[in-house]
């Protein structure tokens, strides 16, 4: 039927106005429904920024993130974490072409980064709490946990939802809903790294600008 | 769940392999992008070759161009017309998120700086000392 409405208008190059084009696709709206939350997560991050950026010099003289932060430690979790970003864009680009095998080995990376960047961040925090600065400290350090605590939990909770999607993708294939939903991880995915590249950059590298 | 897979794979659109690789530069590309806004970043921290009153606004602007490029390459932001909504909905999350970080900044600087100008006798603890004797 399309097929017979495209033909003629397309020899006169006029496209259909939006307004007849009907609804719009699931993928659209979900997606759509998708970046709203980030959104509103990003939002929510905005407060915990505002809340350490408000209490960052106030150290009760305990030490500053200058005495505590290890540059090379932070590097290798951003570095992490890019690279997870990538595998995780490899990853969208084997569900398009409903390859499972390239699905797999990217998601498997991404894991593994996922993993690797936890790993840091949970052995940085140990190390800061068995030195005395715990999250009790001073209230520079409940705004350093709270924000990159954060952080932290959404990754984790993110790579239980990308085991999740695998799981989906080894027993229900490549439906239409579960393409959607890796289409929603990789968005959620991508925008974390967008507020690690603000923890990064206000968190660690502002403790010594 | 073969025949399915095997249609799937049949009907795909021609130029498909020329889809592909623009997707793999363009990933390829943003990748490279943050990894050297990430280097820039980190070495604008550490060097003493910038001034120094410099620094947090040169790194502030090599986040914002990261997040950009992030937006751009991996979130796939555009001004095609499904994007219009969702750029609509950007704006006002970045909107939001400024008013609150710094809307917070300078309210709270701004309290920090009174209570330390504050003189002894007007400070919030000291209303219940000068009160109690006579009441």
């Amino acid at each position: 039927m399309s097929a017979v409405l495209d033909e003629p208008l397309q020899t006169i190059e006029r496209p259909v106005p939006r307004s007849q084009r009907g609804p719009a696709s699931t993928e659209v709206t979900t997606t759509y429904g998708m970046w709203l939350f980030l959104l509103s997560d990003i939002v929510m991050f905005a407060a915990f920024f505002a809340a350490f950026v408000v209490l960052r010099e106030h150290t009760a003289g305990g030490p500053a993130g200058r005495d505590l932060f290890h540059r090379h430690t932070v590097l290798l979790e951003t570095g992490c974490l890019l690279l997870s970003s990538f595998t995780c864009a490899l990853q969208g680009i084997g569900v398009e072409y409903r390859n499972k095998r390239t699905t797999y080995m990217a998601a498997a990376a991404t894991l593994i980064l996922g993993a690797a960047f936890m790993f840091l961040e949970l052995s940085e925090f140990m190390q800061m709490i068995a030195d005395g600065a715990g999250p009790g400290r001073s209230a520079f350090l409940s705004g350093f946990f709270a924000l990159v605590g954060l952080h932290g939990l959404h990754v984790a909770c993110g790579m239980v939802w990308l085991l999740v999607m695998l799981a989906q993708v080894a027993t229900l294939g490549f439906s239409p809903k579960v393409v959607r939903r890796l289409l929603c991880f990789s968005l959620f995915w991508h925008a974390l790294d967008i507020v690690w590249v603000g923890v990064f950059t206000v968190v660690y590298l502002g403790a010594f600008a | 769940m073969k025949t399915d897979m095997q249609a799937s794979r049949d009907d795909e659109r021609p130029g498909a392999s020329a889809e592909l690789r623009t997707k793999l530069l363009k990933y390829t590309g943003g990748l490279l992008l943050s990894i050297i806004l990430t280097g820039v970043s980190f070495w604008v921290s550490g060097t003493g070759a910038v001034w120094p009153g410099g620094v947090p606004v040169l790194l502030a602007a090599l986040a914002i161009a990261q997040m950009g490029v992030h937006l751009l390459m991996f979130l796939h932001v555009s001004s095609g017309p499904e994007s219009t909504n969702n750029i609509m909905s950007l704006a006002f999350g970045v909107f939001v998120v400024a008013l609150v970080i710094f809307g917070s900044m300078v309210i709270m600087n701004s309290l920090d700086a009174r209570m330390n100008d504050m003189p002894a006798d007007a400070r919030p603890d000291a209303h219940r000392m000068t009160m109690a004797p006579g009441g």
